[in-house]
Protein backbone atom coordinates (compact mmCIF):
# COMPACT_ATOMS: atom_id res chain seq x y z
CA UNK A 1 0.00 0.00 0.00
CA UNK A 2 2.62 2.22 0.68
CA UNK A 3 4.84 1.87 -2.34
CA UNK A 4 1.50 2.57 -4.27
CA UNK A 5 0.94 5.47 -2.64
CA UNK A 6 4.37 6.94 -3.24
CA UNK A 7 4.29 6.00 -6.99
CA UNK A 8 0.23 8.15 -7.32
CA UNK A 9 2.48 11.14 -5.25
CA UNK A 10 5.36 10.90 -7.94
CA UNK A 11 3.18 10.72 -11.08
CA UNK A 12 1.34 13.25 -9.92
CA UNK A 13 4.41 15.36 -8.78
CA UNK A 14 5.42 15.02 -12.10
CA UNK A 15 2.22 15.53 -14.37
CA UNK A 16 2.17 18.95 -12.26
CA UNK A 17 6.06 19.94 -13.06
CA UNK A 18 5.22 18.76 -16.68
CA UNK A 19 2.25 21.01 -17.23
CA UNK A 20 3.85 23.41 -15.19
CA UNK A 21 6.77 23.53 -17.45
CA UNK A 22 4.50 23.51 -20.44
CA UNK A 23 2.51 26.55 -19.33
CA UNK A 24 5.66 28.79 -18.55
CA UNK A 25 6.94 27.88 -21.98
CA UNK A 26 3.99 28.82 -23.71
CA UNK A 27 3.36 32.07 -21.36
CA UNK A 28 6.83 32.97 -22.61
CA UNK A 29 6.06 32.28 -26.01
CA UNK A 30 3.72 35.13 -25.67
CA UNK A 31 5.39 36.82 -28.82
CA UNK A 32 6.94 34.61 -30.72
CA UNK A 33 4.37 32.54 -31.05
CA UNK A 34 1.81 35.18 -31.89
CA UNK A 35 0.54 34.54 -35.22
CA UNK A 36 -0.19 38.06 -36.59
CA UNK A 37 0.82 41.91 -34.71
CA UNK A 38 -1.86 43.86 -33.81
CA UNK A 39 -2.28 47.26 -34.52
CA UNK A 40 -1.84 48.20 -31.08
CA UNK A 41 1.27 45.99 -30.70
CA UNK A 42 3.45 48.07 -33.52
CA UNK A 43 5.70 50.29 -32.25
CA UNK A 44 6.12 53.63 -34.65
CA UNK A 45 9.55 54.28 -33.75
CA UNK A 46 10.83 50.60 -34.32
CA UNK A 47 8.78 49.60 -37.04
CA UNK A 48 10.46 46.40 -38.83
CA UNK A 49 11.19 47.50 -42.20
CA UNK A 50 13.64 44.90 -43.54
CA UNK A 51 11.19 42.12 -42.77
CA UNK A 52 7.98 40.84 -44.03
CA UNK A 53 5.43 40.50 -40.89
CA UNK A 54 1.73 39.80 -40.45
CA UNK A 55 -0.51 42.38 -39.16
CA UNK A 56 -4.22 41.42 -38.38
CA UNK A 57 -6.92 43.31 -37.36
CA UNK A 58 -10.46 44.46 -38.35
CA UNK A 59 -11.09 46.17 -41.60
CA UNK A 60 -12.55 49.38 -40.12
CA UNK A 61 -16.10 50.24 -41.87
CA UNK A 62 -16.23 52.36 -45.40
CA UNK A 63 -12.42 52.27 -45.13
CA UNK A 64 -12.24 50.15 -48.32
CA UNK A 65 -11.09 51.85 -51.69
CA UNK A 66 -10.66 50.56 -55.00
CA UNK A 67 -7.88 52.07 -56.95
CA UNK A 68 -8.87 52.59 -61.12
CA UNK A 69 -6.54 49.59 -62.35
CA UNK A 70 -8.59 47.36 -60.55
CA UNK A 71 -6.50 45.08 -58.24
CA UNK A 72 -5.26 47.55 -55.79
CA UNK A 73 -7.50 48.17 -52.95
CA UNK A 74 -6.37 50.37 -50.00
CA UNK A 75 -8.33 49.74 -46.45
CA UNK A 76 -7.73 50.32 -42.55
CA UNK A 77 -6.78 47.81 -40.16
CA UNK A 78 -7.86 48.66 -36.55
CA UNK A 79 -8.17 46.98 -33.30
CA UNK A 80 -10.05 49.47 -31.09
CA UNK A 81 -6.18 50.92 -29.94
CA UNK A 82 -4.37 52.10 -33.19
CA UNK A 83 -4.67 51.87 -36.55
CA UNK A 84 -2.94 51.22 -39.77
CA UNK A 85 -3.24 51.88 -43.48
CA UNK A 86 -2.55 49.06 -45.67
CA UNK A 87 -2.47 48.63 -49.62
CA UNK A 88 -3.07 45.54 -51.28
CA UNK A 89 -2.65 44.67 -55.64
CA UNK A 90 -4.17 41.14 -56.04
CA UNK A 91 -7.36 39.22 -55.34
CA UNK A 92 -9.11 39.23 -51.75
CA UNK A 93 -10.64 36.28 -50.59
CA UNK A 94 -14.03 36.05 -50.89
CA UNK A 95 -14.83 36.78 -46.70
CA UNK A 96 -12.65 39.91 -47.18
CA UNK A 97 -15.12 42.60 -45.94
CA UNK A 98 -15.73 45.49 -43.71
CA UNK A 99 -15.85 45.22 -39.98
CA UNK A 100 -14.59 42.00 -40.30
CA UNK A 101 -10.81 40.10 -39.22
CA UNK A 102 -8.17 39.82 -41.81
CA UNK A 103 -4.29 38.90 -41.61
CA UNK A 104 -2.43 41.03 -44.15
CA UNK A 105 1.04 39.47 -44.95
CA UNK A 106 3.96 42.42 -46.22
CA UNK A 107 6.11 45.07 -45.09
CA UNK A 108 6.20 48.26 -43.16
CA UNK A 109 6.49 51.30 -44.68
CA UNK A 110 8.88 54.29 -43.25
CA UNK A 111 5.91 56.42 -42.94
CA UNK A 112 4.20 53.95 -41.10
CA UNK A 113 1.75 52.28 -43.40
CA UNK A 114 1.77 48.84 -44.48
CA UNK A 115 2.02 47.04 -47.93
CA UNK A 116 0.56 43.44 -48.47
CA UNK A 117 1.43 41.29 -50.52
CA UNK A 118 -1.15 38.43 -49.56
CA UNK A 119 -4.41 38.63 -47.54
CA UNK A 120 -6.28 35.97 -45.45
CA UNK A 121 -9.77 36.29 -43.99
CA UNK A 122 -9.87 35.58 -40.55
CA UNK A 123 -13.30 33.92 -39.92
CA UNK A 124 -15.00 35.00 -36.08
CA UNK A 125 -16.23 32.11 -33.71
CA UNK A 126 -20.04 33.15 -34.66
CA UNK A 127 -21.98 30.89 -36.97
CA UNK A 128 -25.43 31.35 -38.50
CA UNK A 129 -27.99 31.26 -41.40
CA UNK A 130 -28.45 34.46 -43.65
CA UNK A 131 -31.39 35.33 -42.25
CA UNK A 132 -30.50 35.74 -38.65
CA UNK A 133 -27.33 38.03 -39.75
CA UNK A 134 -28.85 41.10 -39.31
CA UNK A 135 -30.76 40.21 -35.77
CA UNK A 136 -27.40 38.86 -34.19
CA UNK A 137 -25.69 42.28 -35.25
CA UNK A 138 -28.37 44.19 -33.96
CA UNK A 139 -28.17 42.08 -30.19
CA UNK A 140 -24.65 42.17 -30.32
CA UNK A 141 -24.19 46.11 -30.83
CA UNK A 142 -26.87 46.53 -28.50
CA UNK A 143 -24.87 44.85 -25.52
CA UNK A 144 -21.58 46.34 -26.50
CA UNK B 1 -3.00 -29.24 -15.35
CA UNK B 2 -6.03 -28.42 -16.30
CA UNK B 3 -5.16 -25.79 -18.25
CA UNK B 4 -2.26 -27.29 -20.12
CA UNK B 5 -4.82 -29.65 -22.25
CA UNK B 6 -6.19 -28.49 -25.45
CA UNK B 7 -9.82 -27.67 -25.75
CA UNK B 8 -12.19 -28.32 -28.49
CA UNK B 9 -13.03 -24.90 -30.65
CA UNK B 10 -15.42 -22.47 -29.40
CA UNK B 11 -15.14 -23.27 -25.76
CA UNK B 12 -13.77 -21.04 -23.72
CA UNK B 13 -10.38 -20.97 -22.10
CA UNK B 14 -9.98 -19.06 -18.86
CA UNK B 15 -7.60 -16.79 -18.71
CA UNK B 16 -4.38 -17.37 -17.00
CA UNK B 17 -3.38 -14.94 -14.42
CA UNK B 18 0.30 -14.88 -15.62
CA UNK B 19 -0.53 -13.93 -19.34
CA UNK B 20 -0.26 -10.05 -19.19
CA UNK B 21 2.50 -9.75 -16.69
CA UNK B 22 3.97 -12.04 -14.05
CA UNK B 23 4.04 -9.98 -11.62
CA UNK B 24 0.42 -7.83 -11.86
CA UNK B 25 -1.65 -9.69 -9.02
CA UNK B 26 -5.02 -9.40 -10.78
CA UNK B 27 -7.11 -10.48 -8.25
CA UNK B 28 -6.49 -6.63 -6.53
CA UNK B 29 -9.15 -5.20 -9.02
CA UNK B 30 -12.81 -6.20 -10.13
CA UNK B 31 -11.98 -5.25 -14.16
CA UNK B 32 -8.08 -6.68 -13.67
CA UNK B 33 -8.77 -9.79 -14.58
CA UNK B 34 -8.72 -9.87 -18.72
CA UNK B 35 -11.97 -12.42 -18.77
CA UNK B 36 -14.13 -10.39 -16.58
CA UNK B 37 -13.40 -7.06 -19.20
CA UNK B 38 -14.19 -9.62 -21.92
CA UNK B 39 -17.42 -10.59 -21.14
CA UNK B 40 -18.14 -6.44 -20.52
CA UNK B 41 -16.61 -5.32 -23.57
CA UNK B 42 -18.20 -8.58 -26.05
CA UNK B 43 -21.62 -7.35 -25.80
CA UNK B 44 -20.53 -4.10 -25.65
CA UNK B 45 -18.55 -3.51 -29.02
CA UNK B 46 -21.68 -4.42 -31.14
CA UNK B 47 -23.79 -1.90 -29.44
CA UNK B 48 -21.50 1.10 -29.40
CA UNK B 49 -20.43 0.61 -32.82
CA UNK B 50 -23.94 0.31 -34.25
CA UNK B 51 -25.37 3.18 -32.11
CA UNK B 52 -22.24 5.16 -33.36
CA UNK B 53 -22.96 4.57 -37.35
CA UNK B 54 -26.35 5.34 -36.73
CA UNK B 55 -26.08 8.31 -35.32
CA UNK B 56 -22.98 9.42 -37.58
CA UNK B 57 -25.23 8.74 -40.67
CA UNK B 58 -28.41 10.86 -38.84
CA UNK B 59 -26.22 13.45 -38.20
CA UNK B 60 -24.57 13.86 -41.59
CA UNK B 61 -28.04 13.70 -43.38
CA UNK B 62 -28.97 16.71 -40.48
CA UNK B 63 -25.55 18.43 -41.29
CA UNK B 64 -25.84 17.91 -45.26
CA UNK B 65 -29.19 18.62 -46.01
CA UNK B 66 -31.78 19.79 -43.13
CA UNK B 67 -29.24 22.82 -41.70
CA UNK B 68 -29.05 26.43 -43.41
CA UNK B 69 -25.91 27.56 -45.00
CA UNK B 70 -24.15 29.81 -42.90
CA UNK B 71 -24.51 33.86 -44.09
CA UNK B 72 -20.69 33.97 -44.56
CA UNK B 73 -18.99 30.77 -44.97
CA UNK B 74 -21.92 29.25 -47.42
CA UNK B 75 -21.89 25.53 -47.53
CA UNK B 76 -18.13 24.74 -46.32
CA UNK B 77 -19.68 25.62 -42.46
CA UNK B 78 -21.18 21.96 -43.24
CA UNK B 79 -17.71 20.38 -42.42
CA UNK B 80 -17.53 20.99 -38.87
CA UNK B 81 -19.75 18.56 -38.50
CA UNK B 82 -16.68 15.99 -38.84
CA UNK B 83 -13.85 18.39 -37.86
CA UNK B 84 -15.33 19.75 -34.04
CA UNK B 85 -15.66 15.74 -33.80
CA UNK B 86 -12.32 14.79 -34.59
CA UNK B 87 -10.65 17.70 -33.04
CA UNK B 88 -12.43 16.42 -29.36
CA UNK B 89 -11.19 12.71 -30.06
CA UNK B 90 -7.80 13.26 -30.93
CA UNK B 91 -7.36 15.61 -27.59
CA UNK B 92 -9.91 13.32 -25.70
CA UNK B 93 -8.18 10.00 -26.90
CA UNK B 94 -4.63 11.51 -25.76
CA UNK B 95 -6.48 12.54 -22.14
CA UNK B 96 -7.77 9.06 -22.01
CA UNK B 97 -4.16 7.55 -22.81
CA UNK B 98 -2.20 9.66 -20.20
CA UNK B 99 -4.84 8.98 -17.24
CA UNK B 100 -4.39 5.21 -18.65
CA UNK B 101 -0.43 5.56 -18.39
CA UNK B 102 -1.11 6.98 -14.48
CA UNK B 103 -3.85 4.20 -13.75
CA UNK B 104 -0.62 1.85 -15.03
CA UNK B 105 2.69 3.30 -13.67
CA UNK B 106 0.59 3.86 -9.76
CA UNK B 107 -1.74 0.71 -9.57
CA UNK B 108 0.22 -1.33 -12.51
CA UNK B 109 -3.93 -2.29 -13.52
CA UNK B 110 -3.01 -5.11 -16.38
CA UNK B 111 -5.42 -3.65 -18.73
CA UNK B 112 -4.20 -0.07 -18.64
CA UNK B 113 -1.36 -0.71 -21.04
CA UNK B 114 -3.80 -2.28 -23.15
CA UNK B 115 -6.16 0.39 -23.34
CA UNK B 116 -3.54 3.09 -24.09
CA UNK B 117 -2.17 1.04 -26.56
CA UNK B 118 -5.70 0.29 -28.18
CA UNK B 119 -6.18 4.30 -27.79
CA UNK B 120 -2.78 5.27 -29.75
CA UNK B 121 -4.22 4.57 -33.25
CA UNK B 122 -8.06 5.88 -33.37
CA UNK B 123 -6.56 8.70 -31.86
CA UNK B 124 -4.13 9.89 -34.32
CA UNK B 125 -6.49 9.04 -37.02
CA UNK B 126 -9.12 11.45 -35.75
CA UNK B 127 -6.19 13.44 -35.35
CA UNK B 128 -5.37 13.26 -38.91
CA UNK B 129 -8.71 13.98 -39.71
CA UNK B 130 -9.14 16.82 -38.32
CA UNK B 131 -6.33 18.43 -39.92
CA UNK B 132 -7.15 17.62 -43.48
CA UNK B 133 -10.78 18.61 -42.94
CA UNK B 134 -9.68 21.94 -40.97
CA UNK B 135 -7.36 22.38 -44.37
CA UNK B 136 -10.18 21.61 -46.83
CA UNK B 137 -12.42 24.69 -44.74
CA UNK B 138 -9.55 27.08 -44.56
CA UNK B 139 -8.81 27.49 -48.43
CA UNK B 140 -12.25 28.64 -48.95
CA UNK B 141 -13.03 30.70 -45.63
CA UNK B 142 -8.94 32.22 -45.05
CA UNK B 143 -7.74 31.88 -48.84
CA UNK B 144 -5.00 28.91 -47.26
CA UNK B 145 -4.73 25.83 -46.65
CA UNK B 146 -2.01 25.90 -44.22
CA UNK B 147 -0.63 27.83 -42.12
CA UNK B 148 2.43 27.94 -39.05
CA UNK B 149 -0.59 29.48 -36.37
CA UNK B 150 -0.69 28.56 -32.88
CA UNK B 151 -3.76 25.85 -33.06
CA UNK B 152 -2.86 24.26 -36.08
CA UNK B 153 0.53 23.67 -35.35
CA UNK B 154 0.23 22.42 -31.68
CA UNK B 155 -2.51 20.08 -33.34
CA UNK B 156 0.39 18.53 -35.83
CA UNK B 157 2.81 18.49 -32.80
CA UNK B 158 -0.12 16.18 -31.44
CA UNK B 159 -0.27 13.88 -34.62
CA UNK B 160 3.75 13.49 -34.17
CA UNK B 161 2.94 12.45 -30.38
CA UNK B 162 0.79 9.90 -31.38
CA UNK B 163 3.36 9.14 -33.91
CA UNK B 164 6.00 8.75 -31.53
CA UNK B 165 4.03 6.92 -28.99
CA UNK B 166 2.76 3.97 -31.82
CA UNK B 167 6.56 3.27 -32.62
CA UNK B 168 7.59 3.70 -28.48
CA UNK B 169 5.03 0.92 -27.57
CA UNK B 170 5.93 -1.26 -31.02
CA UNK B 171 9.69 -0.66 -30.27
CA UNK B 172 9.59 -2.11 -26.41
CA UNK B 173 9.05 -6.23 -25.70
CA UNK B 174 5.81 -5.53 -24.85
CA UNK B 175 3.52 -6.54 -27.15
CA UNK B 176 -0.49 -6.89 -25.59
CA UNK B 177 0.47 -3.88 -22.90
CA UNK B 178 2.93 -1.07 -23.00
CA UNK B 179 6.36 -0.69 -21.48
CA UNK B 180 7.04 1.49 -18.92
CA UNK B 181 8.92 3.78 -20.66
CA UNK B 182 5.81 4.41 -22.91
CA UNK B 183 3.38 5.04 -20.29
CA UNK B 184 6.15 8.06 -19.09
CA UNK B 185 6.03 9.08 -22.51
CA UNK B 186 1.84 8.82 -22.28
CA UNK B 187 1.88 11.25 -19.35
CA UNK B 188 4.61 13.79 -20.58
CA UNK B 189 2.83 14.02 -23.90
CA UNK B 190 -0.25 15.41 -22.02
CA UNK B 191 1.46 18.84 -21.44
CA UNK B 192 -0.18 19.46 -25.18
CA UNK B 193 -3.27 19.31 -24.65
CA UNK B 194 -3.89 22.36 -22.77
CA UNK B 195 -1.79 24.11 -24.89
CA UNK B 196 -4.20 23.06 -27.66
CA UNK B 197 -6.84 24.01 -26.04
CA UNK B 198 -5.66 27.42 -25.15
CA UNK B 199 -3.87 28.40 -28.06
CA UNK B 200 -6.61 30.21 -29.73
CA UNK B 201 -6.81 32.44 -26.68
CA UNK B 202 -3.28 33.03 -25.43
CA UNK B 203 -2.41 33.94 -28.78
CA UNK B 204 -3.03 35.75 -32.11
CA UNK B 205 -4.37 33.19 -34.18
CA UNK B 206 -5.97 32.85 -37.47
CA UNK B 207 -7.78 30.00 -35.84
CA UNK B 208 -11.03 31.61 -34.60
CA UNK B 209 -11.84 31.80 -30.89
CA UNK B 210 -13.96 29.11 -28.93
CA UNK B 211 -17.67 29.02 -30.14
CA UNK B 212 -18.63 26.76 -27.27
CA UNK B 213 -17.84 27.82 -23.88
CA UNK B 214 -19.46 27.73 -20.66
CA UNK B 215 -21.22 30.72 -21.48
CA UNK B 216 -23.19 29.15 -24.04
CA UNK B 217 -22.52 28.59 -28.02
CA UNK B 218 -21.45 31.90 -30.87
CA UNK B 219 -23.74 28.71 -33.03
CA UNK B 220 -26.80 29.59 -33.96
CA UNK B 221 -28.98 26.42 -32.95
CA UNK B 222 -29.98 26.30 -36.42
CA UNK B 223 -26.57 25.17 -37.08
CA UNK B 224 -25.50 23.54 -34.09
CA UNK B 225 -28.43 20.28 -32.93
CA UNK B 226 -26.59 18.08 -35.95
CA UNK B 227 -23.44 18.33 -33.91
CA UNK B 228 -24.86 16.67 -30.86
CA UNK B 229 -25.35 13.46 -32.69
CA UNK B 230 -21.96 13.55 -34.44
CA UNK B 231 -20.26 14.21 -31.20
CA UNK B 232 -22.11 11.10 -29.84
CA UNK B 233 -21.68 8.99 -32.91
CA UNK B 234 -18.13 9.25 -33.65
CA UNK B 235 -17.26 9.09 -29.87
CA UNK B 236 -19.09 5.83 -29.46
CA UNK B 237 -17.31 4.60 -32.80
CA UNK B 238 -13.95 4.92 -31.40
CA UNK B 239 -14.93 3.22 -28.42
CA UNK B 240 -15.71 0.52 -30.49
CA UNK B 241 -12.28 0.65 -32.20
CA UNK B 242 -10.67 0.89 -28.71
CA UNK B 243 -12.78 -1.76 -27.44
CA UNK B 244 -11.98 -3.97 -30.94
CA UNK B 245 -8.11 -3.36 -30.32
CA UNK B 246 -8.06 -4.53 -26.85
CA UNK B 247 -9.99 -7.69 -27.86
CA UNK B 248 -7.68 -8.22 -30.89
CA UNK B 249 -4.73 -7.92 -28.71
CA UNK B 250 -5.55 -9.90 -25.57
CA UNK B 251 -6.88 -12.58 -27.97
CA UNK B 252 -3.19 -12.95 -29.48
CA UNK B 253 -1.42 -12.70 -26.05
CA UNK B 254 -3.86 -15.86 -24.87
CA UNK B 255 -2.79 -17.77 -28.58
CA UNK B 256 0.58 -17.30 -27.68
CA UNK B 257 0.34 -18.38 -24.14
CA UNK B 258 -1.47 -21.15 -25.33
CA UNK B 259 1.11 -21.82 -27.69
CA UNK B 260 3.96 -21.42 -25.43
CA UNK B 261 2.18 -24.03 -22.59
CA UNK B 262 1.36 -26.87 -25.65
CA UNK B 263 5.29 -26.45 -26.19
CA UNK B 264 5.87 -26.42 -22.83
CA UNK B 265 4.12 -29.75 -22.44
Amino acid sequence: MKAKKQRLILALLALAAVIGAGLLAASGLKQEASFFYAPGDVDHSQLPLDRAVRLGGMVKEKSIRHDPDGVTIHFIVEDGKATVPVSFKGIAPDLFKEKSGVVAEGHFQRDGSFVATNLLAKHDERYMPPELEGKMHKTGSLTQ
Amino acid sequence: MQDLKLRGVGQEIPFRKDILSPKARPEMHAYANPARFLKLARPLTPVFLFAGLMLILAGSYAGLVLTPKDYLQGDSVRILYIHVPAAWLGMGGWSALAIASIVQLVWRHPLAGVAARAIAVPGALFTALCLITGSIWGRPTWGTWWEWDGRMTSMLVLLFLYFAYIALANASEERTSVSRATAIFGIVGAVNIPIINRSVVWWNSLHQGPSITLKGSTIAPELLWPLGPTLLGFSLLFGAIVLMRMRANLAEAKREARLRRLAAA
